[in-house]
């Protein structure tokens, strides 16, 4: 790495004001010295609507753990789009995502990734991982967010013989259903893996209300580790059940969606961006980030739904409203995820 | 129209304008090519051309972000092969393809790509690599202080005599509005020095000096502007006029013919946007304006002044795109953010609304409008009025005559010949 970066800085002497890796780039698509990249290795279709892209990040990436997630950055129509999906690959090993397309990046990324297109990354990250010491487990999985919870699957089996793994994903149809094959393979070869399909077509959703449901699918559900990931209506129902079990402890959510607030009052207000030197003006409902954005302010983003904090950014003055919880906040200096902000009146932005 | 002397001076005061003007009133005075338009008349010219901007705002799309990353590649592709013609040939025509293709390199990164991105053509590509808020250009002028005077000051007032100092860069005299000076009489030979250190020209012009003098900027402001200056031009020197020379000598190369060429390139490189740029507002049919007439510009009247106060180069694509789309000036001038690729299917849209409201459209091959703008730069050296009394006057050998002359010039009164 010495004589790397000795090497570089002697290079950047010829390439000067650009970077020797923007010179690199010519021939290494990967090269960069300002944006991790990776480049696509396979694409596998798992449903109709969704595919499996795996790819190989350049220099920068960490390994992940199973259960983590990055931010992956794709181009559609010249624009680059970022979003965040988990790894559904095992721990360690070169990345893969699951995508099914259910908005304009997913579609993209679902139905036009092809082999050697370049993804934009941020490294893995996240905390809805594996207990450190053995213990049974059960996963509540619904739609996509099966994903991440593949990933401690395929971690965790090969690896621990005296594995306990029960898992309950919901799907809307066998056809829709994800790693339906992959997961009878697993149930067959590892004695303590107990997959229960559920197919909400059919027999309707899990009723998170009354233990009813639960202790049929899963009798010892209290004493199991829980992992729960998919939208959030069922988030906030299994959380709900759980706490009302005196169980909070034993489950962990993984939070993909965020829901809004549909009804927004007031007018918003116009948006001063200090640094970027633009004003704009901007409604209630729409987050500053996407008004920045639309303004070509260069907006740190992220998850987009106020999880991953990547577009913190200070508030010099005026008023935002946090469009998950209707909370007003105007404290100067105070850092403001622009992704799930909105303007409540005027208000003046340090970017 | 006249410009006083007095109203250079007001000028001064620097009044604050809005981002977003107006679509509708008037301002204090059309331009005479103007003046024949009504208000509602300049409201519909500027609904038109804001239309001109959403329908390539809603095109804009993958082919674009693909031209700009070709257009860096072959600079930056050319960059590399021509210091490596430069440092290993031995012959003369080793020393031409590389010099050659820096010099191609540099006309394409300074101009069709630094020029452009530093406007924020391309931002809304969201690749941080490709950003007006993260470009650095190949040229001596750091990128920030240049986006500031050139983004800031000269797109907002162009060609307003006393704010835009675009108008003849402080050391020129450009127009017959500017009242001459005892300085205007070196203009050519000051134009001609400039063309081939153009770079360290607007380097300069860069630190705003005179705005430091005047005392609206800050010394602090200034030193730091220095500072980034000296960072930036130590760094430029080092790779063309030390570094790729000194690597020629590792293969047996002279370090003198290394520097030849990359002093060669840079100064071709000068030259050329010198001429170029010189084309966009100085050629004959460039109307200038004055602070007082734009007091009440609408969005219409501000597309006017741009389309007054900028001149077009005909050519071919090819040429277009070695000029940085800045042959397209006028086009340019009122889609300043708009990606340069797209300014060439823009031109005949706007020269149809020019046509529509009788307004004039400035163009015309580069020799004709270099040769206008010289003999502009060469004319206007010398007073409009008894031109030899009054230089004579005021470069007598007779300290007691010079000063009287240059107090009269001063006073706007006529020079005493006695």
């Amino acid at each position: 790495m010495g004589l790397k970066s000795a090497a570089l800085r002697a290079a950047s002497v010829f390439t000067h004001p650009a970077h020797p890796h923007d010179f690199l780039a010519l021939i290494n698509p990967l090269s960069s010295a300002r944006q991790l990249r990776g480049v696509v290795t396979a694409v596998r279709p798992e449903t109709p609507q969704s595919t499996t892209i795996a790819f190989r990040p350049g220099d920068g990436w960490s390994p992940h753990d199973a259960g983590q997630w990055a931010r992956i950055g794709v181009e559609i129509d010249g624009v680059r789009q970022w979003r965040s999906y988990s790894l559904s690959a095992p721990a360690g090993g070169d990345p893969e995502i699951t995508v099914t397309a259910c908005g304009r990046v997913s579609a993209h990324l679902a139905h036009e990734t092809r082999v050697g297109d370049i993804f934009f990354l941020a490294p893995p990250q996240g905390d809805f991982l594996l207990p450190t010491g053995p213990r049974p487990l059960l996963m509540l999985t619904g739609g996509s967010g099966i994903t991440p919870v593949m990933s401690m699957v395929r971690t965790l089996l090969p690896k621990r013989a005296d594995a306990d793994v029960v898992l309950i994903h919901s799907a809307h149809d066998r056809e829709s259903s994800l790693f339906g094959d992959e997961l009878a393979e697993l149930a067959a070869r590892h004695d303590g893996f107990h997959v229960v399909h559920r197919y909400t077509a059919e027999d309707g959703r899990i009723d998170f209300s009354t233990v009813r449901d639960i202790d049929a699918l899963c009798p010892d559900w209290r004493s199991r580790k829980t992992y729960v990931c998919g939208p959030s209506a069922m988030l906030d129902d299994a959380e709900k059940l759980w706490v009302d079990a005196n169980l909070p402890g034993s489950l962990t959510v993984e939070r993909f969606e965020t829901a809004k607030l549909t009804q927004v009052s007031g007018n918003g207000g116009t948006v001063i961006f200090e640094k970027s030197d633009r004003e704009v003006e901007a409604d209630a409902s729409t987050p500053l980030l996407e008004v920045g954005e639309e303004a070509g302010v260069l907006m740190p983003s992220g998850c987009r739904m106020g999880i991953c904090r990547t577009c913190l950014t200070p508030l010099l003055s005026g008023q935002v409203r946090d469009l998950r919880t209707g909370e007003i906040n105007d404290t100067e200096g105070d850092l403001i995820q622009t992704c799930i902000s909105a303007a409540a009146g005027n208000c003046h932005l340090d970017i | 129209m006249t410009l006083t002397t007095e109203a250079t001076e007001t000028t001064v005061a620097t009044k604050k304008r809005t981002g977003v003007l107006p679509t509708t009133g008037a301002p204090l005075e059309r331009p005479s090519a103007a003046a024949h338009l009504s208000d509602e008349q300049v409201q519909q010219l500027g609904a038109e051309l804001d239309a001109i901007r959403d329908e390539i705002i809603a095109k804009r799309g993958a082919s674009d972000a693909a031209y700009i990353r070709r257009t860096i590649k072959v600079a930056r592709g050319l960059d590399v092969g021509g210091r490596i013609a430069l440092v290993f040939s031995k012959t003369k025509l080793g020393w031409a393809a590389g010099t050659g293709a820096i010099a191609l390199s540099k006309v394409l990164e300074n101009m069709e790509i630094g020029h452009n991105v530093l406007h924020g053509q391309w931002d809304w590509m969201r690749d941080p690599d490709i950003h007006s808020t993260t470009w650095e250009w190949d040229f001596v002028a750091p990128a920030r202080g240049w986006q500031h005077t050139h983004n800031d000051i000269h797109h907002t007032w162009t060609n307003v005599l006393g704010k835009d100092r675009d108008v003849g860069y402080n050391i020129l005299r450009v127009s017959e509005d500017q009242p001459w000076q005892p300085r205007d009489v070196w203009n050519p030979v000051v134009n001609a020095f400039l063309a081939p250190f153009f770079e360290w020209g607007i380097a300069s012009y860069d630190l705003e000096w005179d705005m430091v003098t005047a005392g609206l900027k800050s010394k602090e402001d200034f030193k730091s502007d220095l500072t980034a200056l000296k960072k930036k031009a130590i760094r430029q020197v080092a790779k063309d006029y030390v570094a790729t020379p000194a690597a020629g000598i590792l293969v047996g190369n002279s370090f003198k013919r290394g520097l030849a060429g990359t002093v060669t390139a840079n100064m071709i490189r000068n030259v050329w946007a010198h001429a170029v740029i010189f084309c966009g507002h100085f050629p004959d049919g460039v109307d200038v304006f004055t602070e007082e007439m734009i007091d009440g510009e609408t969005r219409g009247d501000w597309y006017i002044r741009q389309m007054l106060g900028s001149a077009n180069l005909s050519g071919s694509k090819l040429f277009h795109i070695l000029t940085g789309n800045l042959s397209h000036q006028i086009e340019h001038h009122c889609f300043p953010d708009l990606p340069s690729n797209r300014y060439i299917e823009v031109a005949p849209k706007l020269r149809a609304v020019c046509r529509k409201y009788d307004l004039p459209y400035t163009t015309g091959p580069l020799p004709k409008q270099l040769f206008q703008t010289w003999k502009k730069i060469c004319q206007l050296a010398l007073p409009d009025e008894n031109k030899w009394e009054t230089v004579k006057a005021v470069y007598s050998p007779n300290k007691a005559k010079r000063r009287r002359a240059k107090a009269a010039l001063k006073a706007g009164q006529p020079i005493p010949t006695a």
